[in-house]
């Protein structure tokens, strides 16, 4: 209980602080903040094993806060710093940490599905008792190499568990207007099991997700989660600047209504509550020490790592 | 001596890898058949899950394997045409090849790709006679064309055995060449390294792939009449090995390419600019070619009409010998 909301609590910090870099220019380039949708990476996250893998998108900070990883060099990777995850050559799109079995973010929307559907044949071929989690967004939805992906972790039971956030929109464009029949219904097509989750809700995202893993562990094959969420804020930091209009004000409103730190955070106690925001910040500020006084990549290496094993 | 064709040559680079190395496996369409014939009894040899037959789902199954590379396996596609190729640049060029990079340095992307039957198998036409190696050269990602049995298999082997992604073309006008030699001496061959195919005096032809028989049979030709021609063959698209025809055509003093890539930006374009940044050349250096921008048109003439051919090869090392 106080895990998932110290989790839930810290992605939704990180993501504060990171806009508020990206508007002092230490973090060139921007960020898709993951406001709002904090509880799915924490409850799925929580489902996960230390042998589990997963793969995250361009809105990936929460899944990889979530899974454990360093959130000093998580700043650090996207103010493009040496000490950052992927050593500044990734940034906040392509944050990885193959320690914590994070195979990389992916900016290419629908792409790493197959490849987490890869690792995790993979991975049982070898023996090993490893679940992938992938996450990816409604508008993922409408990519044909996901949708291939789905039936070939169907087709080969594979240990794959699908998790889509619904976030409403792709970028700008409803769902309504982008998705022809039901999310689950082209899931249950696949022969999957497709259940729709409250993503508000750390407790509910978890409980669906242990009954997946649980399911795959037990070689029974893929399941799919539609968790339903709402991003707080802009799609993309740039938004901040454009002020594109394509939800009102009240659908924004009622939309941040739903929110994953208060619903986890009334579970607590106030001091309990205070404790971990406590522990957070301070946390947060160590971390923003740490990226800030790191050092930046050598323009000399700029090409390093191009090839396997390049230093 | 026992006879190899370049056919066997692959697929018993694939078997011996599969029996070396439990972390190979294959996957690609109509495979565990065989339908290339390229992985001929690999099936009932190692089983289902070491070839792994796939749907017709060419973006998933190739990040797929990009995901079990990234597990610790080695696998190898095959792809059925040259042209699926375009349909997984996404997939090779923007994932498996930049993983490396992108995590800094966290993890490899072993993968093989195959493409058994590249460029022109004759009637064919405009969407399954592609060969598109230069592009792959062009973004960086590993690539190989041999043009011999032996090199196909050693080759083969190579491109397997390297962790990072390289993409094997084996043109379809070079499957069926045969080679008699001693199997023992089949050997794994290192990447970036060219051979000289026929070794002369008075230019040199780049061939790669099928094209090195062309450039072989017609410097026999112009033997006949007092020229000796040098054929180089790269057999590495990218890395290329640009010592080796630089030193070739330090001793000759002349360049001729025969590519069978468009024009455009395309390998021959690559090799012509290497040797003027580093070469003093006799004449001006020529290129046979594709057409820019070709697509292959079906009817026979016109098909043969826009691949390099002997009788241009011919015209053009004549040309670079008048020019001085
Ligand atoms: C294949 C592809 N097409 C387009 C884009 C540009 N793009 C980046 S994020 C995005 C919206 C994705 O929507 P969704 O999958 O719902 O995720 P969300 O941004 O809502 O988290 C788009 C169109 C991309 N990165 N990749
Ligand atoms: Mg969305």
């Amino acid at each position: 209980m106080t895990d998932l909301y110290r989790t839930v609590r810290l992605i939704r910090r990180f993501e504060e602080r990171a806009i508020e870099f990206v508007r002092s220019g230490e973090i060139v380039g921007g960020i898709h903040p993951y406001i709002g949708q904090e509880a799915i990476a924490a409850g799925v996250c929580a489902a996960l094993g230390p042998d589990d893998v997963l793969t995250s998108t361009h809105r990936g900070h929460g899944h990889v806060l979530a899974r454990g990883a360093d959130p000093a060099r998580l700043l650090a990777e996207l103010m493009g710093r040496e000490t950052g995850l992927n050593k500044g050559r990734g940034g906040s799109m392509h944050a990885a940490d193959f320690a914590l079995g994070i195979l990389g973010a992916n900016a290419i929307v629908g792409a790493a599905g197959s490849i987490a559907t890869g690792a995790a044949w993979a991975a049982r071929s070898q023996g090993r008792d490893t679940v992938a989690a992938t996450f990816f967004g409604d508008g993922a939805m409408n990519e044909g190499m996901l949708l291939e992906a789905f039936n070939l972790a169907a087709l080969w039971q594979v240990p794959v568990v699908f998790v889509c956030e619904n976030n409403g929109y792709a970028t700008t464009m409803p769902v309504a207007s982008a998705i022809a029949g039901s999310i689950t219904a082209r899931a249950r097509a696949f022969g999957m099991p497709a259940f729709t989750v409250d993503g508000q809700d750390p407790e509910k995202v978890l409980e669906a997700m242990n009954t997946a893993v649980a399911r795959a562990r037990a070689g029974r094959g893929p399941t799919f989660l539609e968790c339903v969420t709402y991003r707080f804020d802009a799609h993309h930091t740039f938004e901040h600047r454009a002020r594109l209009s394509y939800r009102s004000t009240e659908e924004i409103s009622t939309g941040r209504s739903r929110c994953p730190v208060e619903i986890q955070g009334a579970r607590l106690t106030a001091a309990d509550r205070a404790a971990v925001d406590a522990e957070v910040e301070s946390l947060l500020d160590a971390a923003a020490e740490v990226a800030l006084g790191s050092a930046h990549p050598d323009p000399a290496a700029a090409l390093a790592y191009l090839y396997a094993g390049g230093a | 001596m026992p006879k190899l064709s370049y056919l066997k040559a692959l697929n018993r680079a694939l078997g011996d890898e599969l029996e070396r190395d439990p972390a190979v496996f294959l996957l690609g369409e109509d495979i565990r058949a065989a339908a290339s014939n390229v992985t001929a009894g690999l099936f009932d040899r190692f089983g289902a899950d070491r070839v792994l037959d796939t749907p017709l789902s060419e973006q998933a199954f190739t990040n797929f394997a990009t995901g079990a590379a990234l597990a610790g396996m080695r696998p190898v596609i095959e792809f059925q045409i040259p042209s699926l190729l375009f349909l997984v640049f996404e997939q090779i060029a923007n994932q498996a090849h930049k993983f490396s990079l992108m995590t800094g340095g966290q993890c490899k992307v072993p993968v093989t790709y195959v493409v058994p039957g590249s460029g022109s198998r004759t009637g064919w036409a405009g969407q399954h006679s592609d060969h598109p190696y230069a592009l792959f050269a062009h973004v960086g990602v590993k690539t190989v064309v041999p043009s011999t049995p032996a090199d196909a298999y050693g080759l083969l082997v190579t491109a397997i055995r390297d962790d990072d992604p390289v993409v094997v073309f084996a043109p379809s006008g070079a499957l069926g060449v045969r080679e008699d030699l001693d199997f023992g001496t089949l050997a794994p061959i290192p990447l970036g390294e060219g051979r000289i195919a026929r070794s002369g005096t008075d230019v040199t032809v780049v061939a790669l792939g099928h094209l090195v028989h062309d450039a072989l049979a017609v410097a026999d030709e112009l033997a006949g009449r007092g020229i000796s021609a040098e054929v180089f063959d790269p057999r590495t698209v990218y890395p290329l090995d640009v010592d080796g025809v630089v030193e070739s055509v330090g001793r000759t003093g002349r360049l001729v390419v025969v590519d069978d890539s468009n024009r455009t930006s395309g390998f021959a374009a690559e090799i012509l600019a290497v040797v003027a940044e580093r070469c003093d050349l006799a004449a001006p250096p020529r290129r046979v070619t594709r057409p820019d921008g070709a697509v292959l048109p079906f009817a026979l003439a016109l098909d043969r009409a826009v691949q390099p051919g002997r009788e241009q090869l011919v015209a053009v090392i004549n040309a670079v010998l008048e020019d001085r």
